[in-house]
């Protein structure tokens, strides 16, 4: 009886322990199962790019080839063609013009409007930051009827300036609003230190809410930037001449013309379009997580 | 260095009036602590003298100047908070110099003043750490640091230890007493601690409902108390209040406790009661004053036999409890003499150290 009751719980113990193990492995398994899965689903479209950017145009059209592998050997053809033949370069310029100034406004804009409706209480604050969310709920689709009245009666239509005149419109609200959110979750003693040590509400902002809020005002230019950088109603309502167009209209007007698809050029040109936002996604994700775990370490 | 005066203070938030009408003078370099329960007004009237909360109505003054319209940063105070508030993305040295690299200093001002207040704080090694590297106990003395290099007129102290363990909190504490030493600076500390406001301050402001109850040093509030709630909240376990009834009887003064028991009232408090005899009272006596019967002290007709209910030791002492009537009480007697639950023991009252309290006004007799 003694002897059971001592070993009973010991063995029990042991049981609950290997049984822990193997329901730890057995979730890794699982997860890595699963992340195999969605990597090859989300890197199939790319790879089928990459491969077909490689490709002749002959070797696209035979109809007989592995789409998956470059049988007629690599040639950086498309890419050349797009480069000389195309106005893809004037696309990218302006995008890339049209982008920096709408990050620029719009983090600008948001962080002034997050702090003053975030820390600031005044009459109405909290109805206008509500408001202030609402508004982007309209979408673009809808939203280009009357800014294309606006944007014409401005005299900017077919120019790429609109384009900095209405992104705002989509990257503004919802930014601020992300911006609102995180400098709430400041503690209120922080703008009371730093009032007490003598700053004033501009010091405060640029020396401790800014670095503070770094995180979010990363994750806010990352979305101003994909916003921006990817929109395709506005262009396409506003700009018609080449000169004037942007990547993502301009890349698909030239390169499909009717029913004849450039598919070697198509992919070359979205790859390159699709180069920066992967590039500033690496660069500022670094940094992200860099922001988060500083001195998160005991020393 | 300044003195900090307040003039009928009041503060209102919409209909809740937090503040009634302080009037308080604090000398150059005095440590005065606000004490009280929560929502008693203690840290509103710091954040009014900090100019974090306007003044509803009142005057503020820091040495000599009316200060009621100034902004927290011209009027030369610096303030501890209870979660410290240090910056997260800067070193404990940055965060000790924000406020002097905001008013210009020089950088070699700024590292002279930095380092000796490490030095106080004894934080040298750890300038170049974020708070997120520091303990809760270093955190706390880097914001005492950030407090100290501004040579202030004035430091505030919003319940700086309330969020360190329990023996941490009782090393800041000697940690604070022994920085004010050496920095004599005016200061006012707000804690809801009795034990803080006792141990830290030259003089302690007892708070309730908006209202100053008593102000005085602290063995004079320990000792002398003006009202019921004082003679409640400043020691710990409180004091004991049972409801009795003053009696004359002959030559002698009784306080009746119950029908067994009577305490004859010492002669020097006798006159101070003539006035309420016969009138239902409450007594209040300190547990050390209620112990078992020492011989030096025996003094015929103060000791009385209880039924302990609950015994409590605690080392050096027992705490016994015991009921008299619906009133429970609590004695701190010596461990070895010390009974069981449910046994009796004889326990004798000092009632030397005695108050009487008029129920119907709180004050004591």
């Amino acid at each position: 009886m003694t002897a059971d009751a001592v070993t009973a719980p010991s063995s029990r113990k042991l049981g609950l322990k290997s049984s822990l193990k193997r329901n730890r492995r057995w979730a890794l398994i699982m997860s890595y199962g699963f992340l195999i899965v969605f990597a090859i689903f989300f890197l199939t479209p790319p790879y089928y790019m990459i491969v077909t950017s490689f490709k002749s145009d002959a070797e696209v059209a035979h109809m007989a080839t592995n789409p998956w592998i470059i049988a007629d050997g690599v040639t950086l053809d498309q890419y050349k063609l797009l480069f000389t033949q195309t106005d893809f370069l004037i696309y990218f310029k302006n995008t890339a013009i049209v982008t920096v100034c709408v990050v620029v406004i719009t983090m600008v804009v948001s962080v002034l409007a997050a702090f003053s409706l975030g820390r600031m209480k005044f009459w109405g604050s909290s109805i206008l930051a509500t408001g202030i969310f609402l508004t982007y709920l309209v979408p673009d689709t809808l939203l280009f009827i009357p800014l294309f009245q606006i944007v014409r009666s401005l005299g900017l239509l077919n120019s790429y300036w609109s384009m900095v005149l209405v992104y705002p419109t989509l990257t503004v609200p919802f930014c601020t609003w992300i911006m609102i959110g995180y400098f709430q979750s400041i503690p209120k003693e922080l703008d009371e230190a730093a009032l007490i040590d003598g700053a004033g509400h501009m010091q405060m902002l640029l020396k401790i809410f800014i670095p503070v809020a770094l995180p979010g005002i990363i994750a806010a230019t990352i979305f101003a930037f994909t916003v921006s950088w990817a929109a395709f109603v506005y262009p396409m309502a506003f700009l018609y001449s080449s000169d004037q167009q942007v990547l993502t209209v301009g890349t698909v007007t030239s390169l499909i013309r009717a029913d004849v698809y450039k598919w070697g050029m198509l992919m070359a040109g979205a790859l390159v379009a699709a180069a920066p936002p992967l590039v500033i996604y690496a660069f500022l994700m670094d940094y992200y997580i860099a922001g988060l775990t500083a001195g998160a370490t005991k020393g | 260095m300044a003195e900090v005066a307040l003039r009928n203070v009041v503060k209102r938030f919409e209909e809740v009036e937090a503040v009634r009408s302080i009037d308080l003078d604090i000398p150059d370099n005095e440590l005065v602590v606000l004490v009280g329960p929560s929502g008693c007004g203690k840290s509103t009237t710091l954040r009014m003298i900090a100019g974090l909360e306007e003044v509803t109505s009142g005057e503020i003054f820091i040495g000599g100047e009316l200060v009621n319209d100034l902004p927290p940063k011209d009027r030369d105070i610096a303030m501890v908070f209870q979660n410290y508030a240090l910056y997260p993305h800067m070193t404990a040295f940055e965060n000790m110099s924000f406020g002097l690299r905001l008013r210009k200093f020089s950088k070699s001002e700024i590292r002279s003043r930095v380092e000796h207040a490490a030095r106080i704080l004894d934080i040298t090694d750890l300038l170049n750490r974020r708070p997120k590297q520091l303990s809760g106990g270093q955190r706390q003395r880097v914001a005492m640091g950030r407090a100290i290099v501004r040579h202030p007129k004035v430091f505030l102290f919003d319940e700086p230890l309330s969020n360190l363990d329990a023996k941490l909190r009782v090393q800041m504490r000697t940690e604070i007493k022994r920085v004010h030493q050496k920095v004599r600076t005016t200061t006012v500390y707000v804690t809801h601690d009795q034990v803080e406001a006792m141990t830290l301050a030259d003089r302690v402001v007892v708070m309730n409902r908006g209202r100053v109850e008593q102000i005085g040093a602290p063995q004079q509030l320990y000792h002398h108390p003006k009202t019921r709630f004082v003679a409640g909240f400043i020691g710990s376990p409180a004091m004991n209040f049972i409801p009795c009834r003053l009696e004359q009887n002959g030559v002698e003064m009784r306080v009746r406790l119950s029908d067994a028991i009577a305490l004859p009232v010492p002669e020097a408090n006798s006159a101070r009661y003539r006035s309420a005899i016969g009138k239902d009272l409450i007594f209040g006596l300190r547990p050390e004053h209620i112990t078992e019967p020492r011989r030096s002290e025996c003094n015929g007709g103060r000791e009385f036999i209880v039924n302990l209910d609950v015994v409590e030791p605690m080392g050096m002492e027992t705490m016994v409890f015991f009921a008299l009537g619906d009133t429970e009480i609590c004695g701190r007697v010596d461990p070895a003499s010390a009974g069981s639950p449910g046994q009796p023991m004889r326990v004798y009252a000092n009632i030397d150290h005695m108050h009487l309290i008029d129920p119907d006004t709180d004050l004591i007799l």
